[in-house]
């Protein structure tokens, strides 16, 4: 209960309050008053409490297993240093810094975050954090919906299809309509309709993930560039795998106005799925329609340097039905978190890491194309996933698989029916060559078998 | 003399090459991909790993928690974080866990959020809860979606109003707004509560939700409340409970027994979740049986080969974030319930409530608190009468409370009270330590009858001073520049 309340205090506060009983403080009127027996987990002392929950952990037997799992949530090596930090009780046990002078580290914490994801995206300013990946996208959506007036969004149909229905999960919410471009054999979005499409003018945003959801790093046309900015549409990028911004162009490179992203990448616990950290960069003039809160720099009352969060008239505390947005709670400390591992990283650790993402990806890619029966659909430059065509149903694969206590990666069938003989596979800086050795091994002796008529 | 020199940015300090090695040195990244695709530059600091350490356990210093001590800001319910919960959600097993691991695979984690499920589900009186939502105001959206949908499919597209009273968090009409609807602002009447007659003049053919939280935001309870829900539902329209003050309600009273059909719970708040800085949060969404179908994906369900998350429910308003939950959150909160039952849990809104009122009649002794009345897990307090005789704000109180060691309670809410002060003590605190709180308080308010200058420039012993916020709003500084 965490309660410290002798009986001897509940007497004396009762009598201050001058209240006979604590049922009397409590007392609701007779017609909704609780009468039935609550149904709720049994009380146990803090002994037992671990002692149920290591039965609960150890039933997740997919921890033990050589995983090739990644498609937006990835296994990457966290120093320890990060936890020593981040779970200090001054950080954890804050709330929303409103008192900004007894605020200062966790404010100037946030400040440092919103620095890195600028540096890394190329945009001139980021927000505190936002939900995860799939809201940050719909949270920018949001914001070009409201730049252009407009009722549309196009994105790319090799977006995260978990994004994806986030965001059409947001837009029914708003009467929006969102329309999908396909992509090409080649494994990227189809530019060149994407430029089309554009043309009608009805459009809000072009969203485009990169690296996308088959892995492919994709490079979008000057002409798409070019039809986005003559049509008004505003060039929304999405990132999943934040460790890749260290290798490759950031997406302000083909005109992006608006990165929307989730950095579980950088330090935070892939946990079964959060919590995570979504961010929201965008280019200069965005800057009064971004959501969330914006820590800001600025001076106390006798100058010292001090920061504070700021421009508020856009949120819901203030504005009411009138805000960017609803979000009140978002994800500072797995900000802090992202935060403390990009320090302690710095731009060669991340490179490094992004390296060895790209080393063991190919290592791996090459060891399962050598394998008889399986080919690698796409060949775009890729960062550490990519598109296994296993020629028959990748769910049998898989299942298969596990019974070699491997989780070989995702079945795309779940998300393209036209890819249900591919799975997305990932390696990242932990991958070793034995995994990958047993994955190719069974893979072969799986595929040897001839399909089943 | 640290703090007047402040703790420098990470990013003016460290030299390139400085690096940790944390992994073996890799190929340049030409060795990999064509240079079309790499990026010019990576303008990050390298730094030691013990100038990091240094620099956030700084920073850390400079950053007030409830563990260093009271924090009544009020409707946010800053209770004490046990460290089991820690402890049992970091595990590897849990932490390490993908969320495209099989069903079969990942049976321990969906029992952890069957388990939380089934017991919220009858704590609060809902037929079903999901996960999904990552904090409150995202359940909101989430509950105002499923209306939404709800109504669609009845043939009711004109309902497009959605109520809520002045004494509701801004999180409900910026939701609303989210989903297309109007708001319509319901005044509360003079005992701080929403009149049945005032709903039924609003309520209508027009009307989709009633958002209330209840107690409200002054930490009154509704008493109308079944008659209040009744009148809704007789027009057609849903309740909606904001759950951020639930922790004075439990074991006494339950949302679906006050006749709600939709609500959220933040887990972070009643069930000890630590708030780490502004989140990450946790904001179950509860409804009753006519909704269940709505709910977000995916669902746990139950069948006879275990727990499994259902993603294939076609009335769904669909997924409202990346993955299934913000699950080491739900880890944490059953984690709480175990330590509680529901025995355990009908004591913790009992001794939350004492100490409000107990913190309530210390404090009138001295402030003005103008709903003079039992409250339940809060209560408001003015600074209006002290404003007029000596100019002293609530501001002006709750930055010296600073000097104080306290932090300051929830300011300038709700708006219907002027000159606010919202304090939230929650059961976890002694009575010592309220005794500490309102010792000092009134000392403040002292000195503000006396000497009222001298509080315009509290706090003194803070690493910095009244943070100039116009100079920030007017010239925004969002991030450093190399």
């Amino acid at each position: 209960m965490y309660a410290p309340h002798t009986e001897r205090d509940v007497e004396q506060m009762l009598q201050a309050i001058g209240v006979a009983s604590l049922d009397e403080l409590l007392a609701v009127p007779e017609e909704i008053a609780l009468k039935e027996k609550l149904n709720v987990v049994p009380a146990l002392p803090e002994y037992l409490i671990q002692r149920r929950f290591d039965q609960l952990a150890k039933a997740n037997d997919g921890v033990e297993y050589r995983s090739f799992l990644g498609a937006g949530s990835y296994r990457h090596y966290v120093p320890p240093a990060i936890a020593a930090l981040a779970m200090r009780g001054e950080f954890l046990t804050a709330y929303t810094p409103y008192q900004a002078e007894v605020s200062q580290g966790y404010l100037q914490a946030i400040y440092e975050w919103q620095t890195y994801i600028c540096l890394l995206t190329g945009m001139d300013l980021a927000d505190a954090s936002v939900y995860d990946g799939a809201t940050a996208l719909a949270e920018a959506a949001i914001m070009a919906l409201g730049a252009t007036g407009r009722h549309k969004i196009l994105v790319s149909r090799a977006i995260h299809p978990n994004y994806r229905a986030v965001l059409r999960t947001y837009c029914d919410g708003l009467d929006v309509a969102v329309d999908e471009v396909p992509f090409t054999g080649d494994g990227v979005t189809d530019y060149r309709l994407a430029a089309e499409m554009l043309a009608t003018k009805e459009y809000a945003a072009i969203a485009i993930q990169s690296p996308n959801f088959l892995g492919n790093v994709e490079e979008p046309s000057p002409d798409l560039t070019h039809a986005a900015s003559a049509s008004g549409a505003i060039p929304i990028g999405v990132v999943a795998e934040a460790l890749a911004l260290a290798a490759l162009a950031p997406p302000a490179t083909w005109g992006a106005q608006i990165v929307a992203g989730e950095a579980q990448s950088f330090g935070v616990a892939m946990a079964y799925g959060g919590p995570y950290v979504g961010f929201i960069a965008a280019t200069e003039r965005h800057m009064r329609r971004i959501p969330g809160r914006l820590v800001g720099k600025t001076v106390d009352n006798s100058g010292r340097t001090a920061y504070v969060l700021t421009l508020q008239a856009r949120e819901q505390h203030i504005r009411r039905e009138r805000a960017t947005s609803n979000i009140c709670t978002n994800q500072a400390h797995c900000a802090l978190i992202a935060t403390i591992y990009l320090a302690l990283l710095g731009q060669t650790g991340l490179r490094d890491a992004a390296a060895l993402n790209l080393a063991r990806s190919r290592e791996l890619a090459s060891a399962v194309a050598n394998v008889s029966g399986i080919r690698l659909p796409y060949a775009a430059p890729f960062f550490n996933e990519f598109v296994a065509d296993v020629g028959r149903p990748a769910g049998e694969v898989l299942a298969a698989l596990r019974e070699r206590r491997i989780l070989g990666g995702i079945d795309l069938g779940r998300f393209y029916s036209e890819l249900d003989s591919c799975i997305l596979m990932t390696a990242t800086e932990l991958t070793t060559t034995g995994d990958i050795d047993a994955l190719a091994h069974a893979l072969a002796e799986i595929l040897r078998v001839p399909v089943h008529a | 003399m640290l703090e007047a020199a402040g703790v420098p940015l990470i990013f003016e300090s460290g030299q390139e090459g400085r690096a940790n090695r944390y992994f073996e040195r890799g190929k340049p990244l030409e060795n990999f991909l064509p240079p079309r695709v790499l990026r010019d530059e990576l303008p990050l600091p390298d730094n030691s790993e013990l100038d990091v350490v240094r620099h956030f356990t700084q920073l850390s210093q400079r950053t007030f928690g409830i563990d260093l001590g009271f924090y009544p800001l009020g409707s946010c319910t800053m209770k004490y974080n046990p460290r089991v919960n820690d402890a049992v959600a970091t595990r590897r097993e849990f932490a390490d866990l993908h969320p495209y691991t099989p069903d079969d695979l990942a049976q321990g984690a969906l029992a952890v959020m069957y388990e939380l499920e089934r017991s919220l589900s009858s704590l609060f009186g809902m037929t079903a809860f999901s996960l999904n939502p990552s904090a409150g105001a995202h359940a909101e959206l989430g509950a105002l979606l499923i209306a939404k949908k709800y109504f669609k499919e009845r043939g009711e597209t004109r309902r497009d109003k959605v109520i809520v009273p002045d004494t509701a968090h801004g999180t409900n009409p910026a939701s609303a707004a989210m989903c297309g609807f109007k708001v319509i602002s319901m005044p509360s009447n003079a005992r701080g509560r929403v009149s049945v007659e005032e709903i039924r003049k609003v309520a209508g053919d027009d009307t989709a939700v009633c958002m209330m939280t209840n107690p409200n935001t002054l930490g009154l309870f509704e008493e109308e409340i079944a008659a209040i829900t009744a009148a809704v539902h007789e027009a057609g329209g849903l309740m909606y409970y904001d759950g951020a003050n639930a922790n004075a309600i439990m074991g006494y009273a339950r949302p679906g027994d006050m006749g709600f059909d939709l609500m959220h719970l933040n887990t972070h708040k009643t069930f000890t979740i630590p708030h780490g800085g502004g989140g990450a949060g946790h904001g179950p969404l509860g409804v009753a049986a006519h909704l269940v179908d709505y709910l977000p994906t995916p669902v746990v369900v139950r069948d006879e080969s275990g727990f499994r998350l259902e993603f294939d429910r076609p009335k769904s308003i669909g997924p409202m974030r990346s993955f299934w939950s913000n699950f080491a959150h739900a880890v944490r909160a059953l984690a709480y319930l175990y330590a509680n039952g529901s025995e355990g849990l009908k004591r913790v809104s009992q001794l939350a409530v004492l100490n409000a009122n107990y913190l309530r009649v210390k404090i009138a002794a001295f402030l003005e608190t103008p709903y003079p009345e039992v409250c339940r897990h809060e209560f408001v307090a003015s600074a209006q009468r002290l404003k007029k005789e000596n100019g002293v704000r609530a501001l002006d109180l709750a930055k010296a409370l600073l000097d104080y060691g306290y932090m300051a309670p929830t300011m300038y809410f709700p708006l219907l009270v002027p000159e606010c002060l919202m304090i939230e003590p929650t059961e976890t605190e002694s009575k010592e330590t309220l005794d500490g709180f309102a010792q000092a308080l009134e000392t403040i308010v002292d000195r503000a009858r006396k000497d009222p200058a001298a509080l315009f420039d509290a706090p003194t012993t803070t690493v910095v001073g009244r943070v100039d916020e116009t100079r920030a709003a007017r010239q925004p500084d969002l991030r450093w520049r190399p």
